[in-house]
Formats: C-alpha cells, structure tokens, sequence
C-alpha cells in the first residue's frame, strides 16, 4: 500500500471536514450534552423571564420596534449563554482530551498547529450554532415572537461570536494544565461574563443600580456579543458590537495558538515531565 | 559497537535512519529530563527504548511527535528536521500513545476515518486501508463496534492499525502495552516485530518490560535522562557482563549518577 500522496489544499480540505464532522458526530452521539444545552437556556426562559417580567418594564430601545416582555428580551442573551457554555465546555474537552490521548492525535498531524485549531474552534461553533438553533424554535413554540428573517440573519453573528467565545475557551484550556483545575477556572469565567452584560437586564438599567458594574458590563466583550445576536436576530446590524466581538476573537485566537505552541507555549513551560 | 552489530547495520539499516534523535537536551523549569540524547533507528529494525519509569522516555516521546520542540539538538525523522520543516514533518511518522486515544462514543470505523482524513485520504482510500488494516488484525469484524465495547487490547490493536493507517517509514510507541494481560501484551509485541520484517518499518518501542525485547532488537537504555547504552540487546548484555538482559539492566540504571559501564 502506498502512503497519501495529496496536494496542500486537498490534505487541508480532507483535515478540516475530519476535525469538524468528529465534532458533529460526537454531538450525535452525546444526546444529554444536547439536551443539558437545551434545558439550561429554557429553564432561565421559562422560570426566571416568568417572574421578572411582572415587574421589569422595558421601554423601546433598539433593536426593538415597540414595547417588548422580559422573555423577548432575555432571548438573545441565552443564545450567547448556550455559546458561552459550548465555549466553556470545548476548551474542557481539551484539557480532558489533552490529559487523556486523542487531542494528541490531532497534535500530532502533519498540519500547522494554527489550522487544527482554527478548524476545532470552527467545529465547536458549528455545534454551538445547532445548540441555538434548537432553543431558538423551542422558544418560538413556547410563544416567543422572532422574525423568520432573523433566523438567517441571525447565523453570520452566531458563528462569529460562537468563534470569539470558543477562543476564549481554548486560551484558557492552554494555560490549564490539569482537568480538576479547570472546573474553578470555568466558575469563575463563565458566571462573571454572564452576569457583567446585557445578557439579562438592559445596560441601562444597570447604570442607575451601580455605575462600577454598569461599567464593567462595558468592558465585558459578552455583552458585545449579546448585542451584535440581539440585532441579528432583528435582521439588524449594530457594527460596533460585531467589531468589538471581532477584535476580541482575533486576540484570544491569537493567544490561543501562543499557547499551543510546541516551541514557546505555556504547556511547555509549565509540563512536568511524566517520564 | 560491536562486530555484529556493525554487520546488522549493513544488512537491514542500510540508508539514512528513519528516525535520528540528535544531541538532544531538554528542561521542564530548570530540572533537566533529557541530557545530551543521541540514538537512531532504523528501517526494518526494532529499536527498544528501554529506562525505569522517570528515565525521560515519555519526554523524548512527547518531542519526538512533537508535541513540544527540543530546544536543544536535532530530531530527524525520515531526513527531515522537525524544527525547520514543522508539522510536515510529521508525515511518515506514526504513533501509539501510552494513553487510550480512541474516542469511546464512535466506532472503530468513525474512529478510523478521522484520523484518515487528518493524514489527507480520501474516504475510499481510507476504507480500503481500514478494511486491510483490521483484518491484518484480526479486527475486521468489529469495525463497526463502538470503541467503548471493546476491550483493553483490542482498543489497542485498533490504535495500531490506525499508526499504520497512511503507511508510515517509522513507529514510535509508548509503553504500548500497559494495562494488558500477558497473552494480549505478547500478540501485540510478535505484530511490531512482524511489521519490522514485513514491511520494513523502522519501529521505536518505548518500555520498561525487559521481557518485551526479543533476541537482535536494537537497544537504547535511558536513565535520568541519559543513555547509557546502546546496541544490540546481545551486544549491551555482553558489554555490562551480566548474565541476561535483566542484570544488565539492573548494572546499568543502578548507577546513582547515571554512569554506566557499557555506551
């Protein structure tokens, strides 16, 4: 048998359709991951959107054209919430796949670093975008009004906060060394960058509580990708949420790959041996 | 080196090495793992790679696939220096990592064909190598078994048929046979050593089970991060003077500073 004798594009084309239908297929597979992906935004829809909207009043405000309910409001941030725990729970697979074996098998492949990792971020999107799409027509079932437009519209800003929230993940699996430190770091990542935005409560209203935290949602790049979701899924574009989302996702995809350098990333500094 | 060894040299290494670890040193945080590591091996050989548990064998593993670069000295793998060629270095090399790699939610196939699409196959081309590689196996008929169905050592003789999935020059495998009984450890050691006769595979079998290495196998014993001997399994026994390759081993990783007597 003769070894693969492939051009460039080729064997790059065959490595990113392998890497993100393995994710797609692990996804299949895991039916309680999907279904935990699915109650968890539901469950903030259903209860918690219940009792704040008797006493949370929202005016008009972009991008909505009148008055809406709480539930209408807190849609698009449990889209970027189900991305932020897709996030989250890829980089944990790395860490886990990382300490246990089959992240070593896409390491050790005869392609850059830098594209196995784009392609598994991309792949992690891709399940995140399923993830959303499913809450997003079980919230329209439960009663949520959503323009049919902004289900199409909707898909460019979810990949690219889907990518932004994946890197972030993936910078933080390649400072983790070990999976039971990951758990504290998920903590204290996840329930911060939720909190600290638009997510749930209008910013707004957030200044007239408390201008720290009014200002720490500002500095929060999850509360750009809340915004650039909530006009995408109004057929709207807000530029500068998707450019802040964008700069962000560069800089983390950046770091990323910085740290899983063979040469100089923080797995080498900080790998103790083994044998 | 001794006569016969010289003369094996000849026979069965004839060329450049498949795989040459050059001069290499390497340092988690000041402790050095690895101090000044020099061997190759060869096309049609088994080379073992022989040193009590913290000799430094999964370091040299782990630059060997290049999951970390040796800051110091050279690794070579079918000519091709892996810190100036990169990845693609990668290409002939394939590997058996001590840790279970398989996903546990695919089957044996999905499995497979994953890893056959990060070596740039088409899916045919995939199939057909899958199909001849589980049968050499004696695994066809699981092909379509999740991994988690199947046992210690038939997961691995799926990991070994996915090392030789896209036709490798050389490979490397680490403590492959941990956690496996001993009829299941000695089918998987005679498959390895096959594939260095059948198919001229330079083959790097890291261990620390003496009872692995068979009469004629390379050797490259480590200890503390140094070599201490190197040569053929007769070749070491008769330098150290000790009876069988058990004492040997004992002479050579007793030394307290890693000297040895037999380099």
């Amino acid at each position: 048998m003769m070894p693969p004798s492939v051009s460039t594009p080729t064997l790059y084309r065959r490595a990113f359709v392998g890497i993100v239908s393995r994710e797609l297929l692990r996804f299949l597979k895991q039916r309680e991951r999907f279904f935990s992906a699915l109650v968890r935004p539901l469950v903030w829809l259903v209860i918690f959107a219940a009792g704040f909207r008797a006493v949370l009043g929202l005016p008009i405000q972009p991008p909505y054209p009148t008055y809406i309910t709480y539930d209408v409001y807190i849609v698009p941030g449990l889209v970027a919430m189900i991305q932020l725990f897709n996030g989250m729970q890829s980089s944990l697979s790395m860490v886990y796949d990382r300490e246990m074996g089959s992240m070593r098998v896409l390491l050790t492949s005869p392609l850059p670093r830098w594209f196995l990792l784009v392609s598994k971020l991309f792949a992690g999107t891709c399940v995140s975008i399923l993830q959303a799409y499913a809450f997003l027509l079980v919230a329209v079932a439960l009663g949520i009004k959503i323009p049919w437009m902004g289900f199409l519209t909707i898909l460019p800003v979810m990949a690219l906060t889907g990518l932004m929230l994946g890197a972030v993940g993936m910078l933080l699996s390649s400072t983790v060394r070990q999976l039971e430190n990951f758990a504290g770091v998920m903590n204290f990542v996840i329930f911060p960058t939720f909190f600290l935005s638009s997510a749930l409560y209008p910013l707004w209203k957030m200044r007239e509580s408390n201008y720290i935290v009014w200002q720490l949602c500002q500095l929060n790049p999850f509360t750009y990708a809340v915004e650039a979701l909530r006009f995408g899924l109004y057929a709207k574009v807000n530029g500068f949420a998707l450019s802040i989302v964008a700069v962000t996702l560069v800089v983390f995809l950046a770091g990323a790959i910085f740290g899983y350098n063979p040469s100089r990333g923080f797995q080498v500094r900080k790998s103790g041996g083994g044998e | 080196m001794s006569e016969a060894d010289a003369a094996r040299d000849g026979a069965a290494g004839s060329g450049a090495p498949a795989l040459e670890v050059d001069r290499v040193s390497f340092a988690y945080a000041g402790r050095k793992a690895l101090d000044d590591v020099s061997f190759t091996v060869r096309r049609g050989r088994f080379t073992a790679l022989l040193g009590p548990n913290g000799a430094g064998k999964t370091t040299l593993f782990s630059l060997i696939t290049r999951l970390f670069d040796a800051r110091e000295g050279a690794i070579r793998i079918a000519g091709r220096d892996l810190a100036k060629t990169g990845a693609s270095a990668l290409a002939p090399l394939g590997v058996v990592f001590q840790q279970p790699t398989l996903d546990l939610d695919l089957t044996v196939r999905q499995n497979l064909r994953y890893f056959a699409r990060l070596r740039g196959l088409s899916v045919k081309d995939a199939d057909r190598r899958i199909e001849a590689q589980l049968e050499r196996l004696a695994m066809a008929e699981r092909i379509g078994e999740k991994v988690r169905a199947l046992n210690g050592g038939h997961r691995r003789r799926v990991e070994i048929a996915r090392a030789l999935l896209h036709d490798p020059e050389v490979v490397v495998l680490d403590e492959a046979t941990v956690g496996l009984d001993v009829p299941t450890r000695r089918t998987i050691v005679d498959h390895v050593h096959d594939l260095t006769r059948t198919r001229n595979l330079a083959v790097l079998w890291t261990t620390h089970l003496i009872d692995e290495i068979l009469p004629g196998d390379d050797l490259v014993v480590l200890h503390r991060g140094r070599i201490v001997a190197t040569g053929t399994a007769e070749g070491v026994v008769a330098e150290t003077g000790a009876p069988d390759l058990d004492g040997a081993f004992a002479r050579l990783t007793r030394a307290p500073d890693g000297e040895a007597a037999a380099r």
